[in-house]
């Protein structure tokens, strides 16, 4: 991949409400990661072996099987109620699946002996609504899982924090409180928050789709610098500009399946499946 | 209505012949308050542990959660202070039981333990309902930064839990404050029992039983006023 360090063109910073912040730096420039251990040549960092899962008897997940390799971005895209979330939750053994195995970096999620914190640490993970924790300052919110999980002494903590604080252009705001930020700054302090664990991937799960549309542009800024630095992602999300952008492959999903993988000029050049192809008709109509 | 009105009685003697009158309802108030704190350390710890188990993953945790709160929540407090002080005695090796009966200040005792485990069952329904109330996203980034459940109960989910109940805590805590009284039926000489004596040796039932009023609703304020302080002091800023 190559590697710039500034966002493409249509990434300017949008115009956030001056009376919520002032102090707004916009993306500085500098990459957000460093090249990771990990992910050792043909093993890829991210298997995900005929993975089914139910809930009761209604099956969420049928037979999903693909694999990403190190420094690959993959979006992940279907209709809604698909099992997207779903699936992207088994990666980190955030919810249970009864059939088929996910690997992380060679590690297997669901084997008994494996440390699932630990496991878990080196997987970043980005939500829809945030979930920073309303009651610590951005710092502490930074620096948390850092001292608790990495054991990190908190000096060392708050200085690998406020550096990427800095690079998602937030560095003012290092002592307020979650609630006192926009919806957009909220969600680039919790991708901070996520590489400040040093993961070796990230996973989002919709991570615009619970922004107002003016703020959209400033967190997929920071995922696009992210993948142009080369991290692994997995991304599920709708914002097809993104997947253009970035993405090396595009995955569909429908009823639980994976219905496409394909590379990213395969899935916007020539959907193979209806489903696919009604899908983004609908999503591109707009 | 022929009675008379004597305000100065709480200055006489009392006939237990160690101070006045006032001096007695307030030995019982400071038992009163005595009380009231000890059984709410046992009811805040024992109730945020019990509400706790009943928000685990872990359908035996629940179970045990459940059981306790409906089984303390259930029988009537009265009956759980004559069942401490009187039935568990008897029913422990007699030993135990005999060494209960001779502990100076059984009453005080029975009662703190009584009052303690009867609003914990109180206190797990509210730290339950605050952990409940709160986003399930929130357990999940815990979870997903490699937080152990403990950790992400201790740094997560109960701070939060705790800023959210804590006007009902407020109440239960002015509850077990209340409840204390009962505790006069198995011998405590707290505020109630206390008024209720100087009622007996003075006749002055009024005067009585209008200090213990005053001096109930005062403890009352200060609990509230007090609460109102450490509600702001914990808020976070830039939220409602
Ligand atoms: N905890 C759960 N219990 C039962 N069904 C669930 C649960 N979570 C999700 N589902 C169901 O699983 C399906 C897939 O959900 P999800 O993975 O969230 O879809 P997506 O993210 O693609 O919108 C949906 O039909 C949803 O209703
Ligand atoms: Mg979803």
């Amino acid at each position: 991949m190559t590697s710039s360090p500034m966002p493409g063109p249509t990434s300017a910073e949008p115009a956030v409400p001056g009376a919520r912040a002032p102090a707004d730096s916009g993306l500085q420039s500098g990459r957000l990661v460093e090249p990771k251990a990990g992910g050792a040549p043909g093993i890829p960092m991210i298997a995900i072996d005929a993975v089914s899962k139910w809930y009761g008897d209604f099956q969420v997940l049928t037979n999903c099987t693909t694999a990403i390799v190190k420094g690959e971005v993959v979006v992940v895209c279907g209709p809604s109620g698909s099992g997207k979330s779903t699936l992207i939750k088994c990666v980190n053994a955030l919810e249970p699946f009864q059939k088929g195995q996910i690997t992380v970096d060679g590690t297997k999620v669901m084997d008994k002996a494996t440390n699932l914190p630990k496991l878990r640490s080196r997987v970043g993970m980005v939500f829809q609504h945030f979930e920073l924790f309303p009651h610590l300052s951005i710092t502490e919110n930074l620096t948390l899982a850092q001292r608790k999980v990495l054991k990190r002494p908190a000096e060392e903590a708050k200085k690998r924090g406020l550096d990427l604080l800095a690079r998602v252009g937030l560095s003012a705001h290092a002592s307020k409180y979650p609630g006192q930020l926009s919806g957009g700054q909220q969600q680039r302090v919790a991708i901070a928050r996520a590489l400040a664990m040093d993961p070796i991937v990230m996973l989002f799960d919709e991570p615009t789709s619970a922004l107002d549309p003016e703020m959209v542009g400033e967190v997929l800024d920071v995922m696009v610098e992210l993948a142009r630095d080369g991290m692994t992602m997995m991304v599920v999300t709708h914002e097809m500009g993104f997947a253009r952008k970035v993405a090396d492959r595009v995955i569909f999903m429908d009823r639980g399946e994976i219905v496409e993988d394909a590379t990213k000029d395969d899935f916007f050049g020539k959907p193979r499946s209806e489903r696919a192809q009604q899908f983004l008709s609908k999503i591109l109509q707009h | 209505m022929n009675y008379n009105w004597n305000w100065s009685i709480f200055l006489e003697p009392s006939p237990e012949g160690t101070g006045t009158y006032a001096d007695m309802l307030l030995s019982g108030l400071s038992w009163t308050i005595a009380t009231a704190l000890s059984s709410w350390i046992i009811a805040f710890f024992l109730g945020s542990f019990v509400g706790v188990l009943r928000t685990l993953p872990s359908p035996g945790a629940q179970r045990i959660g459940t059981a306790y709160v409906e089984l303390f929540r259930n029988v009537p407090l009265l009956v759980q202070m004559f069942l401490w002080y009187f039935v568990l005695p008897e029913v422990l090796p007699a030993s135990v039981g005999a060494w209960l009966k001779q502990l100076p200040n059984a009453p005080f005792y029975t009662a703190v333990v009584c009052l303690g485990f009867f609003t914990a069952s109180r206190v797990a329904e509210q730290v339950r309902a605050g952990i409940q109330s709160l986003p399930r996203g929130q357990r999940m980034a815990g979870t997903a930064m490699g937080l152990t459940v403990a950790q992400t109960y201790r740094y997560v989910l109960l701070p939060n839990a705790y800023r959210i109940i804590l006007p009902p805590l407020t109440s239960e805590f002015l509850n077990n404050l209340k409840n204390t009284s009962v505790a006069l039926t198995i011998g405590l000489l707290e505020l109630t029992a206390r008024a209720r004596s100087m009622q007996e040796f003075s006749f002055q039932v009024f005067e009585a039983f209008t200090a213990a009023t005053i001096l109930y609703v005062l403890i009352n304020l200060v609990v509230i006023t007090a609460a109102s302080f450490l509600e702001r002091g914990v808020a976070v800023p830039g939220t409602r």
